[in-house]
C-alpha cells in the first residue's frame, strides 16, 4: 500500500471525500451569507438559526404533515425564505439607515431567540431524521465505504451553488442584482423597486440557509444548537475568502473542508482550530481575503 | 466601510459639548455610585454585587473600544476568560497572593490582546467583528483542549488568600472592598483615557478614519494601543471575578459570553461613561431574578437585544443625557 | 429572591400545620432549559416530590420543603444560588446538579457552610476522589464506572479488540483512558484511537477509521450532541451491519429515546437504572410519568429520588437538617435500600455502591414502544463497578 508521510493513500482518499462534504455545507451556507452581505451590506448572524430552522422544518414536515426528504427539500428552504422575508420586512429593513453593525447586532439577537425557542419546546437531545429510503446504504469503494447520502450532498450542493450562480451572472434578475450592490440609487432611478430586491434577496439568502440545514438533518443531529456551531467557521471561510466574488466565497467553502480533511488525517487534534489558524495567516498576508476586493 | 461610526449622533454630540459643568456632574456621579457601592452588599446579596461590578468593568472595558474606538469586538469573552483561568491557576497551583494572581492575569491577556488585536485591526466593521469571533472561538478550543484550564471541570476551589501575604479576603465583605477598589481603579482609568488627547484621537479616528490618515495620524497604532487597553482591563475583571467565585470555567470563554457583554453595552448605551455600569446592573438583576421561573435566558437575552437594536439605540444612559441634555 | 419560586414549591409540597416538625428544606439544583434540561431538569424535581411523598414525612416528624433553581450551566451561576440559598434562604441540602464544574464548585460550597449535597447529575470521579468532601454523597454514576462497566463487561462478552474515537478534551481523553485501562487488564487490546474536535458534528472520517481499524468494538469516548452524531452516521456508515459493536460510554434514556431504536439499534451503553427492569422500578416510573407528561424516567432523576429518600432517612434518624456533615456520615452509616436501586450502601469517600447494568438497545422489531429501548446484556455489582476505594486518592480515605 502506498502511503504519504506514514498515511496509506487509500484513507487520504478517503478524508478528501469527506472533506468535500463538509466543504459542501460551508459552501451552501458561505453563498448565502455572500449574498445577503452584498446588497444588505450585512452580515447575517442568524444564518446560522436558519440553517437550524431548515433542519427542524424537514423533522416537523414528515411528523406533523407526513411529507418525506424529498418534500422538505423544497418546502422547507421556501417556508424559512418566507420567514425570513417576513423578518426583513418587519425588522431588518428598518435599520438600513443606520451603521451596518446594528443589523449584525439584531440578527444576532435573533438568533438567540430563534435557538431559544427551539431549545425549550425540543430539548437539545436532538431529533431523529433517516435518510430517504431511495439514498439508504452505500457504495463499497476500492479505499472506502461511501455512503449514497454523502454523494447526494456534493451533488446537490454543487446543483445549487452553480444555479444561483449562473441566475446572478446570466439572467436580468440576477443583472439587477449586481447593479444594485455596485450602486442601488442608480439602480432604484432607472425604476427598478430596489427594497423589494433586497426583501427578496434576503430570503433567498435565507432559503439557501434552510436547504443547507434540511441536507444536514439525515446525518447531523437535529438539535437548536446545530447551527451556533457551524456559523462562527463560515464567518472564518467568509473572512478567509473574502466577500468580493460569488464564486469565491464557494470555491473558498470546497477548499476549506478539504484542508479541514486533510488536517484530520495528519493531525486531527487540530483540526478544529485549522480554519482560524488559516484565518489568521490570510489576514497577515492578504487582509482582504483571498478573493476580496479592498474598498 | 471605513470611518463606520457606532455610535448615535445624539451621544456624539453630547461628547463634543461636554463641558466643565459635565466634568462636575460626572464627579458627583462618581460619588454617588461610591456611596451607592458602600451600602449595596447591606442591601443585597454581597456576591451578586460582586458580580455586577465585574462584568461593570468587564463592559466598561468593551465600552472603551467600541463607544470610543468604534471597534465591535466580539471576541471579548477571550481575555475575560483567559485571564480569569490564568489568575486561578497562579493562586491556586503556585500559591500566589491574590493581588499577584490578577496581575498575572491581567498581563496574559494584555499580551493575547496584542496579539489578536494585530490580527483583527486589519480590517474594519463587520469583517472586524467576524474576525474578532472567530480568534476568540479558536482560544476557546485551546481552553477546551488544554491541561491547565481542567477542560469542561474548570479550575475549582480557587483560594482567595491573603492581599499582600497580610489581608484575609477569604470573607465576602473584605473581598467585597477589593472588589470595590479594583472597579473603581478601573473606572477611573478608562474615565482619564477617553478624556485623554488619546481618547480624542481615538473617536476622530472613529468618525473619519480617511480624515485622521490625511492628517498623518498613524490610525493602526491608535487602534492596537485601544485594543490593548480594553483587552487588559477586560482581564482586570476576569481575573477579580475567578478569585470572587473561586473559580474559572469555560463559561468565561464561550461566545455566548462575548454576545452578554455587548448587550450589556447596548442596554446601558454605548459611547457613554456610566452606561456599562447601569446595563451591568440590569442585566444580571434581570438574568439572576427571571431565570427562576424558568424562562430561557437565551430567548430572555435574544429579545432585549431585539428591542434595544430597534427601538432603544441609545440605551438606558444614553436616553437619561439627552433627556436632561448633558454628557453622561 | 426565590421567593416566588418558594411559593410554588410551598403549594406543591405537603402542606403543615403540625407542631415539633423537624423543618428540612431541600433544593434541587439542575439545568432546566440547556443541554442537561432531558437528562435530568425539571423531572428531578418530580422525583423529588414523588419522594418526599413515599418518605411519608409528615409522619415522621419532618417538614420538607423542596426549592429548585436553574444554573443554566454555569459554575458561577451555580455557585451563587448554592451561596444564597445555604446563607439566607435556609436550605439544607442541595441535590442532582449536573454538569462537573458546577458539581465541584457546588461541593466545595457545601463543605465551607456545613451542609449536605447529593449529587446524581454530574459524573466526574473527582467528586469521590482528590476532591472529595465529608458533605457530599455521589449517587447515581460516574464515569469511571461507566468506563470500567461497558470495558469489563464487553471485553467477557468477547469484545476483545477495541477502537476509540474520543472527544478531544480532559472528559474524552479520561473515558478513553479508564476505559483502554480495563480492556487491557481483561486481555483485551485497544487497535488505535482518534481524536475529533469537541464540539464535532462530523464524524465520518473518525469512523471510517474505525471501520479500517478491523476492531470488534468502537467505543465512542464522548458526550451529548458528539455522541448523538457519531451514533447517527455510525448508522449511515454501517457500522454495527458489518459486525462491529458500538459502545457509547457516555449516553443515557433520554438521548436514546430521542434518537429512536431504529438509529441507535444495537448500541451498547452503561447505566445504573433502566424503568422497566422490575416491579419496583415499573411502579416508580407509572407514577413518575403520569405527573410528568408521559415520559420515562432516566436514572439521573431516579438517583435524585432514591438520594432524597435515603437523606430524609438520616434527618429523621437525627432529628435535624442543620449539621450537614453529620447527616453525611448517618446517610454513610444506614445501609441504602430503595425500590429504585435496590440495597447498597455509602462508602467513606461518598460513593454510593448499587448495580450497575449493561445494556444493549433493543432492534426496532423488538421495541413495542418509543419508551422500550433496553435490554440487559450484564450486571455488575456495585463493589466491582466502581473505582476501589484505595485508587481515588480522597483524603478522607486516608483515615
Amino acid at each position: 500500500m502506498t502511503a504519504i508521510y506514514g498515511v496509506p493513500l487509500q484513507a487520504l482518499f478517503g478524508q478528501l471525500l469527506l472533506g468535500l462534504i463538509n466543504g459542501s455545507f460551508y459552501a451552501v451556507l458561505s453563498l448565502g451569507l455572500a449574498i445577503i452581505f452584498g446588497l444588505l451590506n450585512n452580515i447575517n448572524f442568524a444564518h446560522g438559526a436558519q440553517y437550524m430552522m431548515g433542519a427542524f422544518a424537514a423533522w416537523m414536515l414528515l411528523n406533523y404533515a407526513g411529507l418525506g426528504f424529498w418534500w422538505a427539500l423544497i418546502l422547507a428552504p421556501l417556508l424559512v425564505g418566507l420567514f425570513g422575508i417576513v423578518l426583513e420586512r418587519v425588522l431588518i429593513s428598518r435599520l438600513y439607515r443606520l451603521d451596518h453593525l446594528y443589523g449584525f447586532l439584531l440578527t444576532f439577537g435573533l438568533a438567540l431567540i430563534l435557538q431559544g425557542i427551539f431549545q425549550s419546546k425540543y430539548g437539545v437531545s436532538g431529533l431523529a431524521y433517516a435518510i430517504p429510503g431511495e439514498l439508504a446504504g452505500g457504495q463499497r469503494l476500492p479505499f472506502m465505504f461511501l455512503p449514497n447520502y454523502r454523494v447526494f450532498v456534493i451533488v446537490a450542493s454543487l446543483a445549487v451553488c452553480l444555479s444561483v450562480w449562473l441566475a446572478i451572472e446570466k439572467t436580468m434578475l440576477g443583472a439587477y442584482l449586481r447593479a444594485a450592490t455596485e450602486n442601488p440609487a442608480l439602480v432604484a432611478a432607472f425604476g427598478v423597486n430596489v427594497p423589494l430586491l433586497l426583501t427578496l434577496t434576503y430570503g433567498g439568502g435565507v432559503a439557501l440557509a434552510a436547504f443547507a440545514g434540511v441536507l444536514a438533518a439525515p446525518i447531523y443531529s437535529v438539535n437548536p444548537n446545530m447551527g451556533a456551531d457551524i456559523i462562527i467557521v463560515v464567518f472564518a471561510v467568509v473572512v478567509i475568502g473574502g466577500m468580493g466574488s460569488i464564486l469565491g466565497s464557494v470555491v473558498t467553502g470546497y477548499a476549506l473542508g478539504l484542508v479541514e480533511g486533510l488536517t484530520k488525517v495528519f493531525y486531527p487534534e487540530g483540526s478544529a482550530t485549522v480554519i482560524y489558524v488559516i484565518m489568521a495567516l490570510v489576514l497577515l498576508i492578504k487582509p482582504a481575503g483571498l478573493f476580496g476586493r479592498t474598498n | 466601510m471605513s470611518g463606520a461610526s457606532t455610535t448615535d449622533a445624539v451621544t456624539d454630540a453630547a461628547l463634543a459639548r461636554e463641558t466643565k459643568s459635565d466634568r462636575t456632574l460626572h464627579a458627583l456621579i462618581f460619588v454617588g455610585l461610591a456611596m451607592a457601592v458602600a451600602i449595596a452588599p447591606f442591601l443585597l446579596y454581597p456576591v451578586l454585587v460582586m458580580k455586577i461590578l465585574c462584568f461593570a468593568l468587564f463592559a466598561l472595558a468593551f465600552n472603551l473600544l467600541l463607544g470610543y474606538g468604534g471597534l465591535l469586538s466580539f471576541g471579548h469573552a477571550a481575555f475575560f476568560g483567559m485571564a480569569g483561568y490564568v489568575c486561578a491557576y497562579a493562586a491556586k497551583v503556585w500559591g500566589l497572593t491574590p493581588e499577584l494572581a490578577i496581575l498575572c492575569g491581567t498581563a496574559v491577556s494584555a499580551l493575547l490582546g496584542f496579539v489578536l488585536g494585530s490580527l483583527a485591526i486589519r480590517r474594519q466593521g463587520i469583517y472586524f467583528a467576524m474576525i474578532t469571533l472567530a480568534l476568540a472561538q479558536m482560544i476557546y478550543f485551546i481552553s477546551l483542549q488544554a491541561k491547565f484550564t481542567g477542560g469542561e471541570d474548570g479550575i475549582q476551589g480557587v483560594p482567595r488568600g491573603k492581599l499582600f501575604g497580610l489581608l484575609d479576603i477569604s470573607s465576602d465583605l473584605a473581598l467585597y472592598a477589593v472588589t470595590a477598589v479594583i472597579f473603581f481603579a478601573g473606572f477611573l482609568a478608562i474615565y482619564r483615557i477617553i478624556h485623554s488627547p488619546f481618547g480624542q484621537v481615538l473617536r476622530a479616528i472613529r468618525d473619519n478614519e480617511p480624515r485622521m490618515i490625511s492628517l498623518g495620524y498613524r490610525v493602526g497604532r491608535y487602534k492596537l494601543i485601544v485594543f490593548v487597553l480594553s483587552a487588559t482591563i477586560a482581564g482586570l475583571a476576569g481575573s477579580t471575578k475567578a478569585l470572587v467565585f473561586q473559580l474559572a470555567s469555560l463559561t468565561d470563554v464561550h461566545w455566548a459570553m462575548s454576545g452578554e457583554v455587548v448587550l450589556v453595552t447596548l442596554v446601558g448605551g454605548m459611547g457613554t461613561v456610566f452606561g456599562p455600569v447601569a446595563g451591568a446592573a440590569v442585566i444580571v438583576a434581570m438574568e439572576t431574578y427571571l431565570a427562576q421561573f424558568g424562562a430561557s435566558v437565551m430567548i430572555m437575552q435574544g429579545s432585549v437585544f431585539v428591542v434595544c437594536v430597534m427601538l432603544f439605540r441609545e440605551g438606558i444612559v444614553g436616553r437619561l443625557a439627552r433627556l436632561f441634555r448633558v454628557s453622561l | 429572591m426565590f421567593r416566588q419560586v418558594w411559593l410554588a414549591a410551598v403549594l406543591t409540597a405537603p402542606v403543615t400545620m403540625a407542631l415539633a416538625q423537624t423543618p428540612v428544606k431541600i433544593g434541587i439544583l439542575n439545568d432546566r432549559t440547556g443541554v442537561y434540561a432531558d437528562f435530568s431538569g425539571p423531572g428531578a424535581v418530580v422525583a423529588a416530590h414523588l419522594a418526599v411523598e413515599d418518605f411519608k414525612a409528615l409522619d415522621k416528624g419532618l417538614d420538607v420543603t423542596i426549592v429548585f433553581a436553574d444554573h443554566q450551566n454555569k459554575p458561577d451561576v451555580g455557585a451563587a444560588i448554592a451561596r444564597q440559598w445555604y446563607d439566607s434562604d435556609g436550605v439544607d441540602a442541595i441535590f442532582d446538579v449536573p454538569t462537573s464544574s458546577v458539581a465541584l464548585a457546588v461541593s466545595q460550597i457545601t463543605r465551607d457552610k456545613n451542609k449536605a449535597f447529593v449529587v446524581s447529575g454530574a459524573g466526574t470521579a473527582e467528586l469521590t476522589g482528590k476532591q472529595c468532601s465529608p458533605n457530599t454523597v455521589h449517587w447515581t454514576y460516574d464515569t469511571y464506572a461507566l468506563a470500567n462497566v461497558t470495558g469489563g463487561a464487553l471485553v467477557k462478552q468477547g469484545g476483545d479488540s477495541w477502537f476509540f474515537i474520543t472527544a478531544d478534551y480532559a472528559f474524552g481523553q479520561a473515558l478513553e483512558r479508564d476505559t483502554s485501562a480495563v480492556v487491557v487488564r481483561n486481555g483485551g487490546k485497544v487497535l488505535g484511537s482518534v481524536k475529533t474536535p469537541f464540539p464535532n458534528s462530523d464524524f465520518s472520517s473518525a469512523l471510517l477509521q474505525a471501520q479500517g481499524s478491523g476492531a470488534k468494538v468502537v467505543g465512542l469516548a464522548n458526550a451529548g450532541g458528539d455522541t448523538v452524531n457519531s451514533i447517527k452516521q455510525a448508522g449511515e456508515f454501517g457500522i454495527t451491519e458489518s459486525g462491529q459493536k458500538l459502545a457509547a460510554l457516555l449516553a443515557d434514556l433520554a438521548t436514546i429515546h430521542t434518537l429512536t431504536a431504529k438509529v441507535a439499534q444495537g448500541l451498547v451503553l452503561t447505566e445504573p437504572f433502566y424503568w422497566d427492569q422490575n416491579d419496583g422500578t415499573r411502579a416508580f416510573s407509572k407514577r413518575f410519568s403520569a405527573a410528568f407528561d408521559g415520559k420515562k424516567p432516566t436514572s439521573p432523576q431516579a438517583g435524585v429520588y432514591a438520594g432524597v429518600l435515603h437523606y430524609l432517612k438520616a434527618v429523621a434518624a437525627l432529628k435535624s437538617a442543620k449539621d450537614g456533615a453529620a447527616v453525611v456520615a448517618k446517610m454513610k452509616d444506614i445501609p441504602t435500600d430503595d425500590p429504585l436501586f435496590g440495597k447498597g450502601s455509602i462508602r467513606v469517600d461518598g460513593r454510593t455502591l448499587h448495580n450497575m447494568y449493561l445494556f444493549e438497545v433493543k432492534k426496532p422489531g423488538e421495541s413495542t414502544d418509543p419508551w422500550d429501548l433496553y435490554k440487559t446484556l450484564a450486571t455488575v455489582p456495585g463493589a466491582e463497578a466502581f473505582r476501589p476505594l484505595s485508587e481515588g486518592g480522597c483524603p478522607l480515605a486516608a483515615k
